[in-house]
């Protein structure tokens, strides 16, 4: 009961910060809102047992990863933009329009009787061990190591093109 | 908290809309890449919530390569921000139109 | 029959092409070497020489009715059509084969010499080794269309000699002249190939003899004809013959091989390789027969009045071929190949001796200001001399065994006119021949000798002179008349591969018939000699006195006016008039009218290319939206 009390609160504040993001007249605020709802995310995590992920998610994404962009978003100090409503034209209506569309689509998919979240058989029981930082480890480096690799080279090459995209120009 | 599945899915389903709705609506570039961080997250929410009702680990890993794959795209994206701001002195997507000849 | 070497009959003329080309590369490169030359002569002489030995060795070991086919390769396989590069080794290609490489190879030996200061020497005996390969190809194919190989293979490298000295214009417009109206025949050819596969099922040489009785008679005869036209095309008969003249073009040794011994028989050839299908039906033959007749005296009128040494020697070929495709529409398939074996030795004998002559008059080639070379040049007039009587048909030597066969068949078949037309061929032969050799090498010297000092050709280009004299005179002897033998060993040797059929007539016929041909032989070189070396003003007068007839004949009957008035300018009419009025007024505007259509088109779309990346995701997105509803709806 009380879990799910807890999940229905952080699903809103994550819907209302998603929506401040979107919103937000400063990109301070945006990206502030985007902290709050990558924590949220990271809360979901912790409930469904995957702490490992719950961690990571605080670390890289709501630490690293947003940190970048307020800095980025410091350096270039940037004025504030405008809102979604704010001048709303036929531009930002068609947006939403399709938005809306989309959504629509998904949620029909999902009431297709054919279709459906938990599929027969699939018990949805609890498996503890499953999000452990042991059993990803495990599978990281045996099962998915090549792909591992491949993506620490990925990442290599993006810092090496971020340096050299970003530096000034040397004449 | 298995029952709650459904939920999550939508709310991984809402946040997605949102982020599309952002990259459609705004202007700043940086603001942009938040939308698209949020959406790369809505799916990774799904990922896990899958995972879990699976009992399969891959929907898990498949989160951490994600991760990995959006720490890229930001440095890179973000570097490429920053050069343009230096020449164009704006970051507003709508004034740059260099994919035009 | 050991047939194991027979690889090396084919391989080798290519490799020699190959690496006489690749040796030429030096010469692109700019690394020319005098030295190099005799290298690359004698490897392109070898490289025949040895495919003679291996032909030599399997005629040895073999019996007329040996036959054996070689399978290499299977080209190509379409549903029934299977098409294998593969050999047939029997009588008849065998005693082509060893004519093309003997005769081949004393001519290369003899090119040696002969184009030892022209600066494309290795290109000349790159093309004419590819050529020999073309033609054994030819030769030895088991099927029609590894025939059409060669066939197109040999001319090719007819078109590449004739224009072999490219620089100036009318040699270019003579090759060109010897594409377009070979490819007129081959046309014919194709179509002739056609029909005998629809018939047939099979386009190998066994299938079609073998099955003749398959074809109704109007299929049979219009695929008989067709290939007929072919043959005319690559042999030189009316209508088709008149780029054969205008080949002399090209270098000495390339007309006396090409065009005199060995290319231009290929029609003859092919109606032999195919005379039981030939044979089949009474007015094919009689086509062929009357073409061949009327060839040969058409050929020899124009011969009587030319003044350019190659060219009467190419109106005698022109005419020489009309006597073998005659023998063969009499159904006296031997003997058209008795005559082609015969006519190769003392055609290329005349060539090589009229290149020897040009060689030693420094590029003169009319006869008119030639005259009193006997003492200059003694070994090329004996063997030019020698040439002259066999090709007239002198008693006793190699020209008077075949062409008297082929005379004495024809009035046996009862086609009297026929006879008559070449009989009297034959006399015009003897007189215009002799009268090459009077003008040549008899009488007063018409040249400036102060300018030009003739002088003997070195023993490289006079050793094969002698060596084809010797066959002009005795190779002959291969096909005695049947009222001294019974049997003649060409006949017997040839009868297992064609059709054979025999004429029949009494001794006294055939004595008195081979009488009346060497008496109008002898006359006509008389009355050649006689003419030409004394009495030219007799021969002004004379011409003077039947002007209007001299001129049509010198005039070579207008044939290639008449083709021009009739066939070229109304072509040209058209594609001018086609050109201005439906490509200018239609064509050219419709091009027009597509490329706006094409700008207009693009100039309504090009708004999406704004350059903006929002705009581009929103097409995206709606790219998304519209995927998922396409697989959610429908």
């Amino acid at each position: 009961m009380i879990v799910d009390i807890l999940f229905y609160i952080t699903a809103l504040v994550a819907i209302i910060s998603g929506l401040l993001v979107i919103t937000g007249k400063s990109p301070v605020t945006s990206a502030l809102s985007l902290v709050l709802n990558f924590f949220c995310i990271a809360f979901i995590y912790l409930m469904l047992e995957a702490q490992f992920l719950a961690i990571i998610q605080v670390i890289v994404y709501a630490g690293a990863i947003m940190v970048l962009f307020l800095f980025v978003i410091m350096l270039l100090n940037l004025q504030d933009d405008m809102t979604l409503f704010e001048r709303f034209d036929l531009k930002k209506g068609f947006a939403v329009l399709l938005t809306g569309l989309f959504l629509l689509e998904i949620a029909y998919i999902f009431s297709l009787d054919s279709v459906s979240v938990a599929p027969k058989g699939v018990t949805g029981a609890s498996f503890p061990e499953l999000g452990t930082v042991e059993s990803i480890g495990k599978y990281l480096f045996s099962d998915f190591v090549y792909p591992f690799e491949m993506i620490s080279v990925v990442l290599l090459s993006a810092v090496v093109g971020a340096v050299v995209i970003a530096k000034k120009k040397v004449d | 908290m298995n029952q709650h599945i459904d939920a999550i899915v939508a709310l991984s389903a809402i946040l997605f809309s949102m982020g599309v709705l952002g990259v459609l609506t705004r202007k700043n570039a940086i603001t942009i890449f938040m939308s698209v961080e949020l959406m790369l997250n809505s799916v990774n929410l799904a990922l896990v919530a899958f995972s879990r009702l699976h009992n399969d680990i891959t929907g898990q890993m498949l989160v951490i390569f994600v991760m990995a794959i959006a720490a890229a795209e930001v440095a890179v994206g973000l570097a490429i921000v920053i050069s343009i701001f230096r020449n164009r002195q704006t970051a507003d997507v709508t004034e740059i139109n260099l994919l035009r000849w | 029959m050991n047939i194991g070497l027979f690889g090396l009959v084919i391989a080798l003329p290519l490799a020699g092409f190959l690496l006489n080309g690749a040796l030429g590369l030096f010469n692109l490169l700019g690394w020319r070497s005098e030295s190099r030359k005799p290298v690359v002569g004698w490897l392109a002489s070898l490289a025949i020489l040895v495919p003679f030995v291996v032909l030599l060795f399997i005629f040895l070991g073999m019996s007329a009715e040996d036959k054996s086919i070689v399978t290499y390769y299977r080209w190509f396989s379409v549903e029934d059509l299977n098409i294998n590069i593969a050999y047939q080794i029997d009588s008849l290609s065998v005693l082509m084969g060893l004519m093309v490489t003997g005769i081949g190879f004393l001519i290369h030996v003899y090119s040696i010499g002969y184009m030892k200061h022209d600066e494309g020497f290795w290109r000349f005996f790159v093309y004419l080794n590819l050529f020999i390969f073309a033609m054994l190809n030819l030769i030895f194919a088991d099927n029609l269309v590894l025939l059409f190989l060669g066939w197109e293979g040999v001319g090719l490298c007819s078109y590449l000699l004739i224009g072999f000295w490219y620089k100036q214009a009318f040699v270019n417009d003579a090759a060109i002249k010897a594409f377009v109206m070979n490819r007129i025949g081959d046309f014919a050819f194709l179509i002739g190939m056609f029909l005998i596969f629809k018939t047939v099922g099979s386009l190998s040489f066994d299938a079609i003899n073998s099955n003749v009785g398959l074809f109704d008679e109007s299929t049979l005869f219009w695929a008989g004809l067709f290939l007929f036209i072919g043959a005319t095309g690559k042999s030189a008969q009316i209508p088709l013959y008149t780029w054969l003249p205008d080949a002399m073009a090209g270098p000495t040794p390339v007309s006396a091989l090409i065009h005199a011994a060995t290319m231009v028989t290929a029609g003859v050839y092919m109606v032999a390789r195919l005379s039981p299908l030939f044979s089949a039906n009474a007015e094919l033959m009689m086509i062929v027969a009357v073409i061949g007749g009327l060839t040969a005296l058409f050929a020899a009128t124009i011969g009587l009045f030319q003044n350019d040494i190659k060219k009467v020697l190419a109106y005698s070929t022109v005419s020489q071929l009309g006597y073998m495709f005659l023998a063969a529409g009499v159904g006296a398939f031997p003997i058209a190949i008795f005559h082609v074996f015969t006519h190769a030795f003392f055609k290329a004998c005349l060539f090589l001796g009229s290149g020897s002559v040009i060689h030693a008059m420094h590029d003169e080639q009319d006869i008119r200001n030639m005259g009193g070379l006997k003492k200059y040049l003694p070994q090329t007039y004996i063997t030019f001399f020698i040439a002259t009587f066999a090709l007239a048909g002198f008693p006793l030597t190699a020209g008077f065994f075949s062409k008297d066969e082929i005379l004495f068949r024809t009035f046996a078949s009862g086609n009297y006119i026929l006879w008559g037309l070449a009989i009297f061929s034959a006399l015009l032969t003897a007189i215009y021949m002799m009268r090459l050799t009077s003008l040549t090498f008899y009488g007063k010297e018409r040249f400036d000798s102060h300018k030009t000092h003739p002088h003997e050709s070195p023993a490289l280009m006079t050793l094969p002179l002698w060596i084809l004299a010797a066959g002009a005179l005795l190779v002959g002897f291969l096909g005695l008349p049947g009222v001294v033998a019974p049997t003649n060993w060409i006949t017997t040797w040839l009868e297992p591969s064609v059709i054979n059929v025999e004429g029949h007539a009494s001794h006294f016929t055939e004595w008195a018939l081979m009488a009346l041909g060497s008496g109008l032989a002898i006359a006509g070189l008389f009355a050649g000699w006689k003419l030409y070396t004394t009495n030219l003003e007799t021969v002004a007068r004379l011409k003077a006195s039947f002007s209007g007839l001299y001129n049509l004949i010198y005039n070579k009957y207008f044939v290639d006016e008449t083709y021009d008035n009739v066939i070229v300018k109304p072509y040209s009419w058209i594609s001018n008039s086609l050109m201005n009025n439906l490509e200018n007024m239609l064509l050219y505007p419709l091009y027009g009218w597509t490329a706006k259509a094409v700008s207009g088109g693009a100039e309504l779309i090009r708004f999406i290319q704004t350059g903006h990346t929002p705009t581009y995701v929103t097409f995206f997105i709606i790219g998304v939206v519209g995927v998922i509803s396409l697989i959610l709806f429908i």
